[in-house]
């Protein structure tokens, strides 16, 4: 690989079951990902598909069945957690109650066996960067949630490692500080540069954070790219439900040239839409369109779908409208708000337009 | 609103007194409550520990007994000393020191004993999956079924010169004359790891099973090894059980009676059995009792001293 300098862990062909014989469950089938150095990675999924074995699987928790862990080219797939220049921030936070914050953040490093005055101005830098200087002779019972993260980030940074693993650390905050800490990783890794690999089952986390997230279903990842690639043309139907709010449209492929298709839809109405990478599937297709991706104009043109409009959903920013096409299907077309009410009424006739290459194709 | 506005007022300023007469009458009624717990903590507890200071400050009876009322302190002079019968020179009582340098001895030893092996045991159960806990939890607390004397004299089965020990390793090839185990000091000491050894591995369980597993995680991901996990993470955590595990069994060896009894014969005594001497056979109820009290005092000062040592430790590391 020409870009093997700039890999901080790949997972080869890892498969990991759990239990034995009929009752073995597999938990990660011949899962294979590149994270970059110096990334913001996100395992994106639904929950029991497979996100937390994968960091435990890089964190040396859990061994694979099969497969290989490679960081920086090295294999470390039978290390020790604590030979592994990895560290993890847990769901639970896990700090030791028994420590202070100041002692937590040390333990790494003693146990690293670094010097005491360089201990001491590490844990001071870190507490530092998460702002908890004043707290630092705390016990970790006495703060509070979000401060709790934060030690545990500090904690988790403080042995400089090579990759920081990130299991759901916001899920258990709420909202407001869940966008404030959002915020602060972003700068943290910023600053550290160090390669997160960051684990959420929630899409807007995924896509506002991400320099690139891979999107895992059922011990498989579905795909993996940018939060632009991932939003705009995800590769098959999991994903484009999973992410955001979607339109299926089927349709069978007419003509199909570099990257795009000519799409006629069971409806009537014949567009252009952008192949998945990789093969191009012959035939009978789905067709996905983003809401925000379609305008809705008066009844009469001739190049859109036409409905019945349903109903109108006000919710600040943009507003969303219902249109039950002539198929019996919904359509859902979302619009930024401007002045003034929207021209359309609930129970007028209707056409959708699919503004040119934002439509879709992909796999089943 | 007006009419009912005066009661209210009246009742506004007599309302400190009223709660004080409630206070009051609250105060006899927790007095009254708590009346049956006092009686059977007087009557079972402090009571026969008077009774026994008493007695250790009396002259004792010609045929066991004390004479009411005669006060004396031989009881307390002999705890440790002794006074030769032809020219009057008081010595250290050696006997009696060995038989508390002993029984200091052999139950710190048996603690020690018991802690390792009951902290391995403890750990090996809390990490069962939940329903075979159970069942490992059962299996410790099985000998508590059978009475203390049975349960020695299986020992004895066990170790004395034809027992099972011994016919295995002659057997086997190992040894060729019979290992003497019976009444030695060693004998105690086995027959007191066997009987308190669950007395340990409870309060050891009951604080690993409370031990959050994901914290060990975390001191492996921070690069502690596994001794670094136990010295840093387990060891700090399950002190509770560490404390309440090494004072159930300590304090009941340096009483021990019946297990060097039956173990250790009429050689190798303990407290215990000096005490019982001194009551029994003896006829020296004041020295029984001023041993008994010693003996008292001497846990009481092992506790503190143990439980003060344990929280500083606690403290240096948290
Ligand atoms: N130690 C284990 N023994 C048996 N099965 C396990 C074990 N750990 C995980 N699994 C199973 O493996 C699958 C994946 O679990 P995993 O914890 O990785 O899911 P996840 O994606 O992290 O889900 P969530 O979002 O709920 O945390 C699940 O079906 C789970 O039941
Ligand atoms: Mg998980």
């Amino acid at each position: 690989m020409a870009e093997d300098k700039s890999v901080a862990v790949e997972a080869r062909g890892i498969t990991k079951s759990f239990g034995q014989g009929v009752a073995a469950l597999r938990a990660l089938d011949n899962v294979s990902v590149l994270v970059r150095e110096n990334e913001f990675f996100t395992l994106l999924g639904p929950s029991g598909c497979g996100k937390t074995t994968l960091l435990r699987l890089i964190a040396g928790f859990e061994f694979p069945t099969y497969g290989a862990i490679l960081l920086h080219g090295q294999d470390i797939a039978r290390l020790p957690p604590f030979r592994r220049p990895v560290n993890t921030v847990f769901q639970s936070y896990a700090l030791f109650p028994h420590l202070t914050v100041a002692q937590n953040v040390a333990f790494g490093l003693q146990m690293l066996g670094r010097p005491r005055a360089e201990t001491a101005a590490r844990v001071t830098a870190m507490l530092r960067l998460v702002q908890m200087e004043t707290l630092a002779n705390r016990r970790t019972d006495q703060i509070s949630g979000g401060q709790a993260q934060r030690v545990a980030l500090a904690r988790a940074l403080a042995p400089a490692p090579k990759v920081l693993l990130l299991d759901e650390p916001l899920s258990a905050l709420d909202y407001k500080l869940r966008k404030e800490m959002q915020i602060e990783l972003k700068r943290m890794q910023n600053e550290t540069g160090v390669t997160f690999i960051f684990v959420t089952h929630d899409q807007e986390e995924a896509l506002t954070m991400s320099d690139r997230l891979a999107v895992m279903s059922a011990g498989r990842i579905l795909q993996v790219g940018t939060p632009r690639e991932i939003y705009e043309h995800p590769a098959d139907r999991f994903v484009a439900n999973f992410i955001g709010e979607t339109n299926f449209l089927q349709g069978e492929i007419q003509a199909s040239g570099e990257g795009s298709a000519e799409v006629r839809l069971d409806l009537g109405v014949t567009l252009k839409a952008t192949l998945p990478r990789g093969g191009l599937p012959r035939g009978r297709t789905t067709v996905v369109v983003r809401p925000e991706h379609a305008v809705l104009g008066p009844a009469g043109a001739d190049t859109g779908l036409s409905g019945i409009l349903e109903n109108i959903v006000y919710s600040g920013v943009d507003t969303q409208f219902h249109v039950r096409l002539a198929s019996g299907g919904l359509f859902l077309v979302r619009a930024q708000n401007s002045h003034g009410a929207p021209a359309q009424l609930p129970g007028e006739p209707v056409v959708v337009t699919i503004q040119d290459g934002a439509a879709q194709v992909v796999g089943d | 609103m007006e009419p009912s506005a005066i009661p209210a007022l009246e009742a506004a300023v007599d309302a400190p007194r009223v709660a004080e007469h409630a206070a009051r009458r609250d105060l006899t009624g927790r007095w009254l409550l708590s009346a049956p717990a006092m009686i059977i903590i007087f009557f079972a507890a402090i009571g026969p520990l008077f009774v026994m200071l008493a007695y250790s400050f009396m002259a004792k009876g010609d045929y066991g007994d004390v004479k009411l009322g005669e006060f004396s302190l031989d009881g307390w002079f002999s705890v440790f000393l002794q006074r030769d019968i032809f020219d009057d020179t008081v010595t250290l009582a050696d006997a009696h020191l060995s038989i508390f340098w002993r029984s200091l001895k052999l139950s710190l030893v048996t603690t020690l004993v018991t802690l390792i092996l009951g902290f391995p045991t403890a750990y090996f159960i809390a990490t069962r999956p939940l329903r075979s806990r159970d069942v490992w939890l059962f299996l410790i607390t099985i000998p508590f079924w059978t009475n203390l004397l049975i349960r020695t004299f299986a020992m004895q089965q066990v170790i004395r010169n034809e027992g099972i020990l011994n016919s295995l390793l002659i057997a086997t090839g190992i040894i060729d004359q019979p290992l003497q185990i019976m009444f030695t000091d060693t004998a105690i000491l086995l027959g007191m790891v066997y009987v308190y050894l669950p007395l340990m591995v409870l309060p050891l369980y009951a604080s690993m099973e409370k031990l959050d597993f994901r914290l060990v995680e975390a001191g492996y991901d921070l690069y502690a090894g596994r001794l670094g996990v136990l010295r840093r993470i387990i060891i700090p955590l399950v002190r509770p059980g560490i404390v309440a595990g090494s004072i159930l069994v300590f304090i009941p060896s340096l009483g021990a009676y019946v297990i060097p009894r039956v173990l250790g014969g009429g050689k190798t005594m303990m407290l215990g059995n000096l005490i019982e001497l001194q009551f029994g056979g003896g006829r020296n109820w004041p020295l029984g009792a001023a041993i008994s009290i010693t003996l008292m005092i001497l846990v009481m000062v092992a506790l503190l001293f143990y439980v003060r040592n344990a929280s500083r430790l606690g403290a240096q590391h948290g």
